[in-house]
């Protein structure tokens, strides 16, 4: 057994409003730059919709992720090894950025410096690739909110698996939001694909990464991702990819599509795994099994075990008590609500969902029926097979079970608490009849519809301080003026990290934060209002260095 | 032997090999950020595909062919069996094949470089170079091939130009080997040098990038955020670790 951290995310459905808010943050952050215009690290998708890029789930066609061969191992499914190589010329299966869309902009100078017309000046769109004229076709949420899907949305892969009635009727019927960002997987086609050996997986975190100077451009990680979440920087000619927002992360704060969620719908958290597992579990004949496969690879942070094997493997006291705090396995292991998305890929993504109740809901609530009364939202799910058949076909290779379990839990949460918020008696047969106890089906509703901001981020900090802390004091003799002479001269003593003992401190952003106090919470001294005398320049008395003098009573 | 012959067979190929080996070495320490092929399949997937596996596949048999044409000396190829009528064969026959496909595949590439507008428009004059100077050697040879070879007596190259690049490797040069080898022989070659001169600073250098590790590796890699640290933490840097009773360590190391 060989356990191994992994940051994962949760996304509850149910909360996406469909705002984009994540995207653009996140594109602000990480893709505004030149050769990754039409890049989207995270994107929202409308589904029923072909996604981004389109049909981005037909592996048919695009040959991405894992595929169990006739003797029980697995291969990536666009080719073992020597047909990667001999194909690196031209990789048959990679999209071009029309699959995507041709990035534009728009000629906003003519707004302004057009000269005195008769007719109003218009900011045509000019392609980004080329600069010329360009007629908008696509982008990457060209479908929004259904828009057009009368034309499109039969190219939806999911659909197209199931029946003609289905097809002529989902827009009637339901509609929901889908947030994509890199899965990260436990088991990543990209990184088996990379010819270069350029992309890895961080053993401390397991963040996927591509290695900027060790990529060759080869463009098999872009084919072979099943879900098109590795992207191909047109101009640098190196691939790029989600990066889970490891500068943050390693501060211990969430990602910045999490950070802005509107609808708060975003959990991260630590999940212990056995790394030795994985490629038994991935290689399952059933793909109906490849969800309790996954489960299975899942270790228990409370298992004093499991503990010991990850002290020995170098894990900290902090992070196994994250794993042990961690949203993300109350969610996929206690209350067991979270679904992998497209877990036949065989990849064992880390971003997990919890399905939509929302459109079963809907259509009880169109019917004048109580959208919250737990019968007749356990016989809508066993009876709404529309949204149930397509939510199984995203969330666990087309098996319902796990997804009518999912949504019966939720529906079970939704009028279980509305018994208690209406002050009723509590009726203990709702939780029963999902296999809960009324007291989990109230930490699950803390949890998800309370969803306080310290419970849905539970992210340990980076181990960076022993190693390089120590580096730090390596030599005590380099203080000021002392035979070491290499420490901190007065012009730099002046600056903004003040005079400390030791080496000059490198500038960045976490020993900024240390130094001066602004979000590093270990420089917090555990009295308010008190000062930390560790960060005491030495010079003059702060605020709060003595206690407030007593004030009338005796102190 | 005159001063001329000593430029061009003699300093010209030294400097362009010193240029070549240091500049790789220095670009490949100071820029691998640069290091990369630059496709340009995401912007055009319909004439490269044709093209780009016809030219890549085309040139590998004809540096094959170079390799066993100028770097195995004749005796050897002899004492092997192949005689001079079926080197000549072989080299006809295959070299046209090779030619053929890198000929075809190299004009497809260019007519796109030309006409599809997004792949002209990331066209670096480096590119344009390098393209020049890579399609005058490929002519060139071509030329001094279909005219000496298979339309002429034939030329024996063996006996002229290979010997002169072994005594560069050498370090015994002998340019007086050269001064007689026909016109475009020597066209090519002296194309071929400069291209050789310009190539670490063009994309050329993904050449060397050639993935062969990816036969060995194992599929999924793992790597530490900090060499020493982490998971890894276990192995502390020499002089770093943890005080620990002797024989716990002793039990603990995996």
């Amino acid at each position: 057994m060989r356990v191994m951290a992994q940051m994962s995310m949760i996304m509850n459905l149910d909360k996406c409003i469909g705002c984009h808010t994540c995207s653009v943050t996140c594109k602000q952050v990480w893709t505004n730059r030149t050769g990754v215009e039409y890049v989207w690290f995270n994107n929202v998708e409308t589904k029923p919709g072909v996604g981004y890029p389109r049909r981005y789930e037909d592996q048919e066609k695009w040959k991405g992720g894992w595929q169990r061969n006739k003797r029980g191992r697995l291969k990536l499914r666009s080719g073992g090894r020597i047909k990667r190589l001999a194909t690196i010329f031209n990789n048959p299966d990679l999209p071009v950025i029309d699959d995507y869309y041709e990035p534009w902009t728009y000629d906003y100078d003519m707004l302004t410096k057009a000269p005195l017309s008769t007719e109003s000046p218009v900011a045509r769109p000019k392609s980004l690739l080329t600069g010329q004229n360009m007629d908008i076709k696509w982008s990457g949420n060209w479908d929004d909110n259904l828009g057009g899907s009368q034309e499109t949305a039969a190219d939806d892969p999911i659909l197209a698996t199931m029946s003609e009635h289905v097809k002529m009727e989902f827009e009637n019927t339901f509609m929901f939001y889908l947030p994509r960002i890199c899965e990260h997987c436990l088991n990543p086609a990209c990184v088996a694909a990379c010819p270069s050996g350029a992309m890895y997986k961080r053993e401390e975190d397991g963040i996927v990464l591509v290695d900027e100077d060790g990529c060759r451009g080869w463009r098999m990680c872009v084919s072979a991702c099943p879900y098109k979440k590795v992207y191909f920087n047109h101009k640098t000619g190196k691939a790029e990819k989600c990066t889970l927002c490891y500068p943050l992360i390693e501060q211990g704060k969430p990602t910045i599509c999490s950070e802005t969620c509107v609808g708060r719908l975003r959990y991260l958290g630590l999940m212990l795994y056995d790394a030795d597992a994985v490629l038994a579990q991935a290689s399952v004949e059933n793909e109906h099994d490849l969800l309790d496969a996954q489960r299975a690879c899942f270790l228990d942070p409370f298992d004093p075990e499991i503990i010991a094997a990850a002290k020995a493997e170098g894990m900290e006291d902090d992070w196994i008590l994250a794993a042990q705090n961690s949203p993300i396995y109350k969610l996929i292991s206690e209350y067991k609500v979270a679904l992998p998305l497209h877990p036949e890929y065989r990849t064992m993504p880390m971003v997990w969902y919890i399905p939509p109740l929302s459109p079963v809901v809907d259509v009880i609530s169109t019917t004048n029926n109580d959208g919250e009364d737990a019968r007749t939202l356990f016989a809508a799910i066993d009876k709404l097979r529309i949204p149930v058949e397509y939510l199984a076909g995203l969330f666990s290779a087309g098996d319902v079970v796990p997804v009518e379990s999912s949504l019966r839990k939720l529906a079970a949460m939704r009028s279980y608490m509305r018994d208690i918020n209406l002050g009723r008696d509590r009726d203990e047969t709702i939780p029963e009849a999902v296999g809960m106890t009324g007291t989990e089906i109230e930490a699950m509703y803390r949890l998800l519809a309370i969803a306080k901001y310290e419970d849905r981020y539970v992210i340990p900090k980076a181990h960076v301080e022993t190693a390089r802390e120590l580096e730090e004091l390596a030599c005590s003799l380099d203080t000021d003026g002392g035979p070491g002479m290499g420490g901190p001269t007065a012009a730099t003593a002046a600056g903004p990290y003040g005079k400390t003992p030791g080496m000059p401190l490198n500038a960045t952003v976490d020993n900024y934060n240390e130094m001066v106090g602004k979000g590093g919470e270990r420089t917090k001294p555990t009295t308010p209002g008190r000062v930390n005398l560790l960060n005491w320049t030495g010079t003059g008395v702060p605020d709060g260095m003595f206690p407030p003098k007593a004030s009338g009573s005796p102190a | 032997m005159n001063p001329l012959d000593i430029l061009l067979w003699v300093a010209f190929p030294y400097a362009a090999a010193g240029v070549f080996i240091v500049g790789h070495l220095l670009r490949y320490r100071f820029d691998q950020f640069g290091w990369t092929s630059r496709s340009s399949q995401t912007y055009e997937n319909k004439w490269l595909r044709w093209g780009s596996p016809m030219f890549h596949y085309g040139i590998l048999m004809v540096f094959g062919g170079h390799i066993v044409g100028l770097f195995i000396p004749k005796p050897w190829l002899e004492f092997f069996g192949v005689t001079e009528h079926i080197y000549h064969l072989g080299a006809t026959w295959l070299g046209s094949v090779a030619a053929v496909l890198t000929i075809a595949g190299l004009v497809i590439l260019l007519i796109r470089r030309r006409l599809v507008a997004r792949v002209k428009l990331v066209t670096t004059v480096m590119d344009k170079v390098m393209y020049l100077f890579l399609a005058g050697t490929i002519a060139f040879g071509t030329t001094a091939t279909v005219l000496y070879q298979v339309l002429g007596a034939g030329y024996d190259y063996r006996g002229s130009i290979s010997p002169w690049i072994r005594s560069l490797y050498g370090f015994q040069p002998d340019p007086s080997l050269m001064s007689d080898v026909p016109f475009f022989f020597q066209l090519h070659v002296l194309c071929a040098t400069s291209l050789f001169l310009l190539w670490p600073f063009t994309r050329l250098v993904h050449v060397f990038s050639a993935p062969l590790g990816y036969f060995v590796r194992p599929y999924i890699v793992y790597r530490s955020r900090d060499g020493h640290r982490g998971a890894g933490a276990v192995k502390a840097r020499r002089g770093w670790e943890k005080s620990e009773l002797p024989r716990e360590k002793a039990g603990s190391r995996r």
